[in-house]
This record gives C-alpha cells, structure tokens and sequence, in this order.
C-alpha cells in the first residue's frame, strides 16, 4: 500500500506517516503474535528487520495510538457473558460529549460512541455496549445508565444480538 | 478452565510487554514457566475462548475507512441479504439484532472514501436502503472481562 499524507492519518497532529517497514509489521501482527519465546524476533525474522527494530515500532506505534494495545481479547460468549445489547440513546446533541465521556467509565460498558441520527426510524446519537451473564443484567446495567442520563435521556432502546452473521475482525491487505 | 488460564486471560486483556522475552515476564508475574504459559495461550484461542491475541491496531488511524451500518430486511429475505452482505470482503462484522432495523454491520475499508462505495453496491446487490452510522465521536471505556 502506497504511504499517503500524515494528515489523513492522524488529523489532530503532526506525527510522522506510517512507512513501509511498519506497514509489513502490521501485516505479520494483525492476526495475531505468535507463541514462542521470542515473538518480536520470529516477526522481524518474517520480515527481515532487526528485532530492535520491531520493537521500537511497535512501541512507537503504541504511543502514538496506531496500535490501542497489545494484548489478548475475549471471546465474551466463551466467558459466560451471554448476553449482549446494544443500547442506544437521544440525548441532546449539546450534551453528547459530555455524557458519552460519563457513560463510558461506567464498569458495564466495553464500547461508547456518538454517532448520526437517521430520523424518523432512528432518533438516537449515543450507542453504548452493554455486556451482561443474562438479559437482566444487562436491563439492569441499562436502569443504571438512565438513572446516570436522568432528564438528558429523552428515549433509548436496547438491541440484542441474536445471531453472529460474520466475524473476520479487520484487515488491511 | 482453572485457576492459572483465568489468570492468564485477565492478565492478558491488560497489555502484553514489548521486550526480548515478553512470555517469560508475564509468566514471572503469574508464577508459571513461559512454556507453559504459551500453551495455555495456544489452548485458549484453539477452544475459542480467546479470540485473538497480538496487537489490536486502530483502523482509522492506518487511513482506512470504518463505519457501522445497520439495515431493515424483511425475515423471509434476511438469508438471501446476510449471503449478499457477507459475500463483502469490507464486511468485517454483521449481526442480526431484535429490532426494525434488523440488520447492524461493520464496514472496514482501504480508504476512508471506498465507504460510500460500498454502502452504495450493498444497496445495490440487496435491494435495500443502508443507514450509515460513522462514529463521530469515541468515548473512553476501561472494560475487561472477568473470567
């Protein structure tokens, strides 16, 4: 993939552009790290860079929020946490940042977005994922953010999965 | 599950070191050998119990395009829709969810642009309207999963 301008990757700063080196890293790692002693070596080996090299990328990449972290993630159904739903909110526009920045502290909550309105069949702009053992708690995970939205939650619904479609996770080729 | 691969899992969502030997050091930590933590790590994503494992870049910020998307299929069509909708290579997620609209998909593309592209062919191949919902914006969350 041709490298393209730093500012259509990181619009808020001046960080330096991804290059290919760090492109190939990405490549080798967006499956996964592989289990042996030394993973960094065995990626750097693939690719034919100094482990160092590998390293201080990644690190790199880290910091500036290329990569959100390193580590495991999972599978929440194989976890007991059977119950998943979606619950979404009309909160006044003025106050999204705001409350989206409350909502997401929340312990319940693995994802909080603003997102458009598409009315009249969809009124609501604050989307908030809601993880629970059974649908109750996950209602009552939902009770407790309306009780934290009060008057600024002017109607919310709860979507509940009810079957995987597709799960590939994301790629870059 | 025992005792050390719940360890292992809770310790794991937290971050993952970047040195010379990363297994010896969290396998330090949890007061097991590195060989026995990797095999603990390689059981756990073979019985899915894990669903990756490695860095987890953020996709906006390699310059592509990312987006939810949601659709209201009829249920004796959603089959014929969900095999056109997954036949997308951008498609990267797609649930069915209890409501009108019926259908919630993740769209991931090479270029920020090739998004508009795609909602379009999708309307295209299904029949019906797609509902894009690009985040605007997105707040902090500190979840992890207990095991």
């Amino acid at each position: 993939m041709t490298p393209r301008p730093a500012t259509a990757l990181r619009p808020d700063s001046a960080e330096p552009l991804l290059d290919a080196v760090d492109r190939q890293i990405i490549v080798a790692t967006q499956s996964g790290l592989p289990r042996v002693a030394r993973p960094y070596h065995a990626v750097a080996a693939q690719i034919g860079v100094a482990a160092e090299e590998v390293m201080h990328r990644l690190q790199r990449m880290l910091e500036t929020g290329i990569i959100r972290r390193i580590g495991a993630v999972p599978n929440h159904y194989a976890l007991g946490y059977k119950a998943n739903g979606m619950s979404v909110w009309d909160v006044p526009d003025e106050r999204v940042h705001e409350l989206g920045e409350r909502i997401g502290a929340l312990d319940s909550v693995s994802h909080c977005y603003h997102r458009p309105r598409h009315p009249p069949a969809w009124p609501y702009n604050l989307f908030a994922m809601v993880h629970g053992r059974d649908r109750d708690e996950v209602e009552a995970k939902v009770r407790a953010i309306a009780d934290l939205l009060g008057t600024a939650d002017r109607g919310h619904t709860v979507l509940y999965s009810t079957r995987i479609l597709k799960k590939t996770g994301l790629r870059i080729p | 599950m025992d005792a050390l691969d719940r360890a292992i899992i809770n310790n794991l969502q937290g971050g993952f070191p970047v040195c010379e030997e990363p297994f010896r050091e969290v396998a330090n930590q949890l007061g097991t050998t590195a060989d026995e933590l990797m095999r603990r790590l390689d059981a756990l994503l073979e019985s899915g119990t894990l669903s990756r494992f490695g860095p987890m870049y953020h996709a906006e910020r390699l310059g592509g395009g990312l987006t939810l998307a949601a659709m209201q299929v009829p249920p004796d069509d959603f089959e014929r829709v969900a095999a056109i909708v997954n036949a997308f290579p951008e498609v990267a997620h797609n649930y069915a969810r209890e409501h009108v609209l019926n259908m919630w998909f993740v769209l991931a593309t090479e270029t920020p642009e090739r998004i508009d592209q795609v909602i379009a062919a999708i309307e295209r191949a299904t029949g019906y309207p797609v509902h894009n919902m690009p985040k605007r914006e997105e707040f902090f969350v500190g979840l992890r999963f207990e095991a």
